[in-house]
């Protein structure tokens, strides 16, 4: 079964912040950065890592205004679906 | 108020050791670090003083290193040694007080040079976040700062190779003035990197076999790096808290050339040599050892054994140990000013090391291949930076 938008954005971030195995598996689909203790310096990793990962050039805005998972996932949808 | 200034902590990692013993067994012994240049075969020049054997993940996490190019890590693990050398107990008032001042010439040049590569080569768009972060030249100074809290003046001076010696004087005369109670200062350099290589290719100074300072034969720089970090604090607060104290950092002295771009100037690097002496309340008499900028290029050598005899007609024991860790650029003086330190504590002047041939137009004592067990009163360590900046340290034994 491929990858989920939500599994490849899942993998992504804890590849950018070196999570380990433990940490990767307690991210769900409603975590937020909060709660994931990712600061604004993490954040703009992420968005960089998400970039390269799916191909998509994220608007600063949009970066700026990520508070997790969620939001991610609908924004490289909608991303996604404009590409194509 | 006479706020006389010490060194009580020391670290050094750099191509001849990555411990300040380390580094000083080799000084002591005469072990040059230069040896084939790995991982260029497209620079001409064959030999370097590199870095052997760092492994980051040692050192730093795998999140931390995303931070840090090699000079900035260089720079915390120098100045993590330094601090646990010094022994300090840090109170809220120390770290208000303490301010990290260091040399570095050229930055992040590691992780310039990939991204550039990047851009003009790969046709990338999109550019990591942490690029800006790691190649600012204060990189050093500011992990520094953080990983101990220090909250008092801090920055990082860029001149060539006097950066680092520029960096300790500002920290010697803050510490002075009152300004700091203690700084750590010293300097950190990654400069192995194709692009900077090339144009150090491109300047021809670099040696097509060692260095050999004041030789007849020189040939030339050869390109080192590393860090080295020294903690300064004031005597009277060295003795309350029963610090072990390596030397005085007594006085310094700059001048600019205002001559050439790269030439040298001999009456620039003299009049630096006295102002450092005048500021240190030192006579030429009580200056045992110089460990001098000398590069091993044609050009520095003659000029600074010049300035070296109209400062002292009298003679002084000279050693360039560049010969041995290489030109580390803007952490030079920094290395040279602990291998100085160093002299001073332990009563043993390293040589420089390569020597053949004496050069009568370097006509000078130089402490030849062997150390001479000698204790001194005081010594000097010079850097006589590209642009003309000169900035000479004075230290005297305690």
């Amino acid at each position: 079964m491929p990858e989920t938008t939500t599994e490849r954005v899942i993998r992504v971030i804890a590849a950018s912040q070196h999570y380990d195995a433990a940490k990767t598996a307690s991210i769900t689909p409603t975590s937020t950065f909060e709660e994931l203790g990712i600061d604004s310096l993490d954040d703009i990793q992420i968005v960089f890592a998400l970039e390269m990962e799916f191909d998509v050039s994220i608007p600063d805005d949009a970066a700026k205004s990520i508070r997790g998972i969620a939001d991610i996932v609908q924004g490289i949808e909608k991303l996604l679906a404009e590409k194509s | 108020m006479n706020r006389r200034v010490v060194v009580t902590g020391l670290g050094v990692y750099c191509a001849c050791g990555q411990s300040r013993a380390e580094f000083w067994n080799a000084l002591a012994a005469g072990r040059s670090a230069i040896g084939p240049l790995e991982g260029f075969p497209q620079v001409r020049f064959p030999n370097a003083a590199q870095m052997r054997g760092h492994d980051p993940s040692a050192h730093f996490t795998a999140k931390e290193i995303d931070l840090l190019d090699p000079f900035a890590q260089y720079a915390l693990i120098a100045a993590a040694e330094a601090v646990r050398d010094c022994g300090v107990a840090w109170t809220d008032a120390l770290r208000e007080s303490t301010g990290v001042i260091t040399g570095s010439c050229v930055g992040g040049k590691s992780t310039e040079d990939a991204s550039f590569r990047e851009l003009y080569e790969e046709k990338r768009t999109r550019f990591h976040p942490m690029i800006i972060p790691r190649t600012m030249a204060n990189a050093g100074a500011s992990m520094i700062g953080m990983r101990y809290g220090l909250t008092g003046a801090s920055f990082t001076t860029a001149t060539a190779c006097s950066s680092a010696n520029h960096a300790i004087a500002q920290a010697m005369w803050m510490i002075r003035q009152g300004q700091l109670e203690m700084a750590i200062a010293g300097g950190s350099e990654a400069p192995f990197t194709l692009g900077h290589l090339k144009a150090w290719e491109g300047l021809r100074v670099v040696s097509p076999d060692t260095c050999r300072p004041f030789c007849a034969d020189r040939k030339g720089m050869i390109l080192g790096e590393g860090a080295a970090m020294l903690v300064l604090e004031t005597l009277d607060a060295a003795r309350a808290r029963g610090a072990r104290i390596y030397a005085e950092v007594a006085g310094a002295g700059m001048t600019a050339d205002a001559h050439h771009i790269t030439q040298p100037s001999s009456d620039g690097a003299a009049k630096a040599m006295r102002l450092a002496l005048r500021d240190a309340g030192l006579e030429t008499s009580e200056v045992g050892y110089i460990n001098a900028h000398g590069t091993g290029t044609t050009a520095n050598d003659p000029t600074e054994a010049t300035a070296i005899r109209a400062v002292f007609p009298h003679g002084v024991a000279v050693s360039s140990t560049k010969s041995m860790h290489g030109h580390a650029l803007g952490a030079a003086g920094a290395i040279e000013g602990a291998a100085t330190v160093l002299a001073l504590y332990e009563g043993v002047l390293p040589p420089t090391a390569n020597f053949t041939t004496r050069d009568l137009a370097c006509d000078i004592d130089v402490i030849a291949n062997e150390a001479r067990p000698r204790t001194v009163s005081a010594a000097i360590s010079s850097s006589f930076a590209f642009g003309g900046l000169n900035a000479v340290l004075a230290f005297r034994h305690i």
